[in-house]
């Protein structure tokens, strides 16, 4: 029988039984965004490192999901390698945790990663001793570059952050799965399941998203569907598709039809 | 008095230590979650009683929201 266990998911030194990552932004409100992520069965929770509101305090997201979550820390908003650094080492300083989800864009209007400070800033922060996962565009160069220089998981976008276009180009993330040894798991883009499964169908070791959740009409129950989905395009993935052919292959005996 | 930047804003301020600029501005030295760099510097928790804060210097101070 199967057992989530065996296959596991490892990044780094660590080894999650959910292949699927999720956000912390854009809910409603606190309580539909925890039960959302439990619902979601999700281990790793992805949070931002932002200015302090000098008007007031308050609880943070890191009190609500302490303690029952490995939290990641993104660099998002950042646009400079130089930005991207100094935010990772802030959220090593807040959270105490040497992991960290790079993302460099290059606009606001595509949220595009910038190749050339993605790769420059993941570079500094292996050698700074940082786990990156690193946020990428969708072409296997710059993922195979990313995985060489020891990044512990590569996440080429599907489609932009937020649009929910799944994943546009399928071939090129197999590609990607198909050369590089690290984990491989799809991030931005995913609009609903049947795209968190189609990146686990093509291969991906993982799935992170946070809009297609946060933003559905009902959140928690859009998280049962992603947890479902990821599962089952891992099934899927490890049974191993039939291949697609032109023509029908009838499924039922050919001998033995009345009337012939 | 010194003029100094906090997050995006100017501001001038009496402060010797990165713990009185963060008493002078309301924020707990000892709330969790909480970083500080100076002149993109980070300035680790335990450094805050002595590292002392500079006309002119630019400070960011964080703590983690939501993200993505």
């Amino acid at each position: 029988m199967y057992s989530p266990l065996e296959d596991a998911l490892t990044i780094a030194d660590k080894t999650f039984t959910s292949r699927l990552l999720i956000g912390s932004s854009m809910y409603p409100n606190n309580q539909i965004m925890l039960d959302s992520i439990e619902a979601s069965g999700a281990q790793i929770v992805t949070v931002a490192i932002r200015r302090i509101d000098l008007a007031g305090g308050g609880e943070t997201v890191l009190d609500l999901l302490e303690g029952d979550y490995h939290i990641l820390p993104n660099t998002a908003g950042c646009f400079t390698a130089k930005d991207a650094l100094l935010t990772a080492e802030l959220a090593r300083e807040a959270l105490e945790t040497n992991w960290i989800k790079l993302e460099v864009i290059g606009d606001r209007e595509t949220l595009y990663p910038d190749v050339e400070h993605l790769l420059n800033a993941a570079a500094e922060m292996i050698k700074r001793g940082f786990i990156v996962m690193a946020y990428s565009t969708d072409d296997p160069i710059t993922c195979r570059k990313l995985a060489d220089m020891g990044c512990a998981a590569v996440m080429p976008l599907g489609s932009p952050i937020g649009s929910g276009m799944g994943i546009l180009n399928p071939y090129n993330i197999e590609i990607i799965r198909a050369e590089n040894d690290c984990p491989i798991i799809v991030d931005a883009g995913v609009g609903t399941a049947s795209d968190a499964a189609l990146a686990m169908e093509l291969g991906c070791d993982g799935v992170l998203l946070a809009s297609a959740v946060a933003r559905a009409h009902d959140p928690v129950r859009m998280a049962t569907a992603m947890r479902h989905a990821v599962e089952g395009g891992r099934h899927a993935f490890r049974a191993g598709r039939i291949p697609r052919k032109h023509h029908a292959e009838a499924s039922s005996p050919k001998k033995g039809i009345i009337g012939t | 008095m010194s003029s100094i930047r906090i997050n995006g804003e100017d501001k001038r301020i009496k402060a010797a230590t990165v713990h009185d600029l963060l008493r002078a501005e309301d924020i707990d030295p000892g709330a969790r979650f909480v970083a500080v760099a100076i002149n993109g510097v980070v300035i680790p928790r335990g450094q805050w009683d002595s590292e002392t804060v500079k006309e002119g210097d630019d400070i960011e101070i964080v703590r983690p929201a939501p993200g993505g």
